[in-house]
């Protein structure tokens, strides 16, 4: 004898539309939550991966963990400038800027709140450095001018962040004069301006880092090795990717502890919720089971039937939770990066890999809220069942 | 006592179902309490603050410095009481994961502006006599074991090199909202080295403390600091400690506030699900409901024993979730403290909890006492199972 059909799994559930509503909703919350926390350390990589590049070395004192704690010497920048492994440019230049990065406190423009913003002195070579910045509107700043330029997501949340307004910190006032765009990356949440001009006003005397190209990236260990065992150099080499990674190792492990915790949680609840509708879906068709086994479908068919009803409903649960979840593409989250006491801004990032893992992370909950009740029904006595209607 | 009854023995017809309910119940509140204090920690440092501590820092933000100049500057301002001062040290023991805050301070005012910190004096002679000599929290002493004359060594990422103190007090919190994860040690031992290796960095300090003798002056003598140093080279930010804290809070607030919306969900979640068992009862009593119209009993009466029965069940759930909240928060705490310093469940907390748990029951008993009045007798006494 086949299986019992598909759809009379289906049409249970219908058939207690309300309960199945219920039970479907409870799952459709903690997937949805399950996948905004995916979405979440999704966008903060992106947002790091796309900050760094794999060819770009970033060199900063040793033992500092941020180009902010860091301190470069300018006799230290210029033996750095003298490695022969950094690119050269088109216009003959070596593709290296010293940088200046220092953060300062900005109020925002709907809260009037101060956050902290990273402000960084640029060289000539800090825009052909890092391709994914564009220039969108204005120009650069010239060099000797109080000018800057500031990042799209500071010009948007910031007072004074807009094109042609002026900033004043360090006893100036700073003319907004371009904004660029930076995609996804953090440079998005920066304030760009002349190197030399700012170490004037912060009356700073050494850079904070030295970023440069490499001619061929396998030549990192090479530079690095050099770097390391240079005496007058107290300093650490690293390539850019990985020194943005570690910039939010910290966010990114609190956003996972805070994740599976959550998640796990969570899904206890779901979970139980589905194993109390499966039980009553199973009690209060005691007879129609044993009608069933009396008709001659098989234990196994009845264990199925009712373990696809619960996957349904999990699916059901699942589809809504990332329905709710996409809706959260539009959002960004600007919040402190403990690490860099700095702002970072990212947004929820929906991927296939999510969507994928939301709805088999749903099923497994209709799964293990099913199997039990599924387990029940399939082993009820023939003649005890039917007695029952 | 005979309603009590009733609505335990209506509760717990179906044990398995009420238990499964009970249990996510007080998984759902277990969850909440989790978070809410969670939440809470976060303002910890707000609510150990003190209404007569103002905190100047630089105005341009907090990674940069003020001169020790200012400190004789600030003490002649009308209302200063008692003034100190400190610097972030952003050391770490041994591993990145070893996270506490760690400070050099102006000790001598520092422990009296911090009366919170209780030191032994005994221990505090020792302290202020040594140079190498620092203090740290309880709960420090007893997460790595130190004890008093031990040598711990430091490695800071802003001032190079590894530093060697000696651990030479012991401090407890005087309230139970006292950070005890709070590392210091003199400022002048950093200080004496930053002359020798980097002049131009010395002589600065990162914040200063200052005690006003009135709490109720604070804000005119926070604008009196400010406007000392207006137009200088460093200017300053003068606050009350708890705005200080606020601000630094309010920076990380799409996460508290992301925090805070999950908490929610799982009250609807949980909603869900308590709706869901209270339906299917109702469904099943149906038949019941409308025997009881027949004798007699108004729809307020059914309704009666619908929320009631819906209440019993979440407030059993609610008290075992509040029960194993502090434990439960003993248990995360150790796994995030080095985060958190005070991980404390808070009587708002529980006061939360029984909201949410009503809320829960009420909102879970809309639908069942919809359909139990709406029925009609005949049709509720033809329907069976």
């Amino acid at each position: 004898m086949p299986g019992l059909p598909i759809s009379y799994s289906f049409r249970n559930l219908w058939t207690r539309r309300l309960t199945t509503v219920l039970t479907a909703s409870g799952m459709a919350l903690v997937v949805f939550v399950f996948a905004a926390i995916l979405m979440l350390s999704e966008g903060l990589r992106k947002t790091l991966v796309e900050t760094g590049s794999y060819e770009n070395v970033v060199v900063i004192r040793r033992g500092s963990t941020s180009e902010v704690m860091s301190g470069v010497t300018r006799l230290q920048a210029s033996i750095v400038e003298t490695q022969p492994e950094a690119a050269i440019g088109e216009d003959g230049q070596t593709l290296l800027a010293k940088e200046l990065v220092v953060l300062i406190a900005l109020p925002k423009r709907d809260t009037n709140a101060l956050s902290n913003v990273v402000i960084r002195g640029i060289g000539a070579s800090s825009l052909a450095l890092r391709p994914q910045v564009k220039l969108v509107e204005g120009r650069m700043p010239k060099s000797g001018l109080s000018e800057i330029v500031a990042g799209r997501s500071i010009a948007e949340r910031f007072k004074g962040g807009g094109i042609g307004e002026t900033l004043r910190f360090a006893m100036r006032d700073w003319r907004v004069v371009g904004i660029f765009d930076a995609g996804n990356t953090g440079f998005n949440s920066e304030i760009w301006g002349d190197a030399d001009q700012l170490m004037q006003a912060f009356r700073r005397t050494v850079y904070s880092s030295v970023i440069f190209k490499l001619r061929d990236p396998s030549e990192f260990e090479t530079v690095k090795q050099r770097i390391d065992s240079d005496p007058r150099l107290t300093l650490d080499v690293k390539r850019e990717n990985r020194y943005y990674a570690e910039q939010s190792e910290r966010m990114a492990r609190f956003l996972r502890i805070l994740g599976t915790a959550l998640t796990i949680i969570f899904s206890l609840g779901a979970v139980i919720g589905a194993m109390i509708t499966m039980y009553s879906a199973v009690a209060t068709r005691t007879g129609e089971i044993g009608t069933m086994r009396a008709l001659g479908f098989k234990k196994i068919s009845i264990l199925g039937a009712f373990i696809v009803e619960a996957l349904f409903l999990g699916l059901i649960g699942g589809c809504f939770g990332l329905f709710l979840a996409s809706f959260l593409q539009l959002f960004t989250i600007s919040t402190l990066n403990f690490q860099t006491f700095s702002e970072l801004a990212f947004s929820f990032t929906l991927t296939p890999g999510i969507v994928w893992k939301g709805l088999g992370f749903s099923l497994i909950m209709g799964f293990v809220g099913g199997v039990l009740p599924a387990v029940r029904a399939s082993r009820m006595n023939i003649v005890e069942s039917l007695r029952a209607v | 006592m005979y309603i009590l009854k009733l609505l335990l023995r209506n509760a717990f017809r179906h044990k398995l179902r009420t238990a499964l309910t009970i249990l996510s119940i007080t998984i759902a509140i277990l969850a909440f309490g989790l978070l809410r204090t969670f939440i809470g920690s976060w303002y910890a440092g707000v609510k150990a603050s003190s209404a007569n501590r103002l905190v100047t820092r630089n105005a341009i933000s907090l990674i940069f410095s003020l001169p020790i100049s200012y400190k004789d500057k600030i003490r002649q301002i009308d209302g200063v009481k008692e003034i100190s001062y400190g610097n972030w040290f952003a050391g770490v023991y041994k591993d990145e994961k070893n996270f506490f805050a760690n400070y050099a301070i102006e000790a001598r005012n520092y422990m009296k502006l911090y009366p919170e910190f209780i030191v032994p004096p005994d221990q505090k002679e020792m302290f202020l006599r040594d140079r190498k000599g620092c203090v740290a929290g309880r709960k420090l002493i007893e997460q790595y074991h130190w004890r008093i004359g031990d040598i711990i060594a430091l490695k800071s990422a802003v001032y190079p090199g590894t530093w060697e103190f000696v651990l030479r007090g012991i401090y407890h919190g005087r309230d139970e909202s006292t950070d005890e994860r709070v590392f210091f040690f003199h400022w002048d031992y950093l200080n004496e080295w930053l002359r020798k290796t980097a002049p131009r960095r010395a002589d600065q300090v990162g914040w200063y403390i200052v005690e006003v003798a009135d709490p109720n002056r604070a804000a005119e003598v926070a604008q009196a600091i400010d406007k000392t140093f207006k137009n200088s080279l460093a200017e300053t930010l003068t606050e009350t400690e708890k705005a200080f804290f606020l601000s630094f809070i309010s920076m990380a607030d799409a996460i508290i506030v992301a925090i805070q919306l999950v908490s929610f969900v799982v009250i609807v979640i949980i909603v869900a699900v308590a709706a869901n068992t209270m339906a299917m009862t109702a469904r099943e009593r149906i038949g019941e409901y409308a025997i009881f119209k027949t004798l007699g009993f108004r729809g307020w009466r059914i309704a009666g024993m619908i929320v009631g029965e819906s209440l019993l069940i979440t407030m059993i759930g609610c008290l075992i979730g509040i029960a194993f909240t502090p434990p439960a928060a003993k248990e995360f705490s150790k796994l995030v403290g080095t985060y958190f310093p005070t991980f404390r469940v808070e009587i708002e907390t529980i006061y939360m909890d029984l909201g949410a748990a009503v809320l829960v029951g009420l909102s879970a008993a809309i639908i069942p006492i919809w359909r139990a009045l709406k029925i009609r007798i005949a049709d509720g006494l033809r329907r069976i199972g």
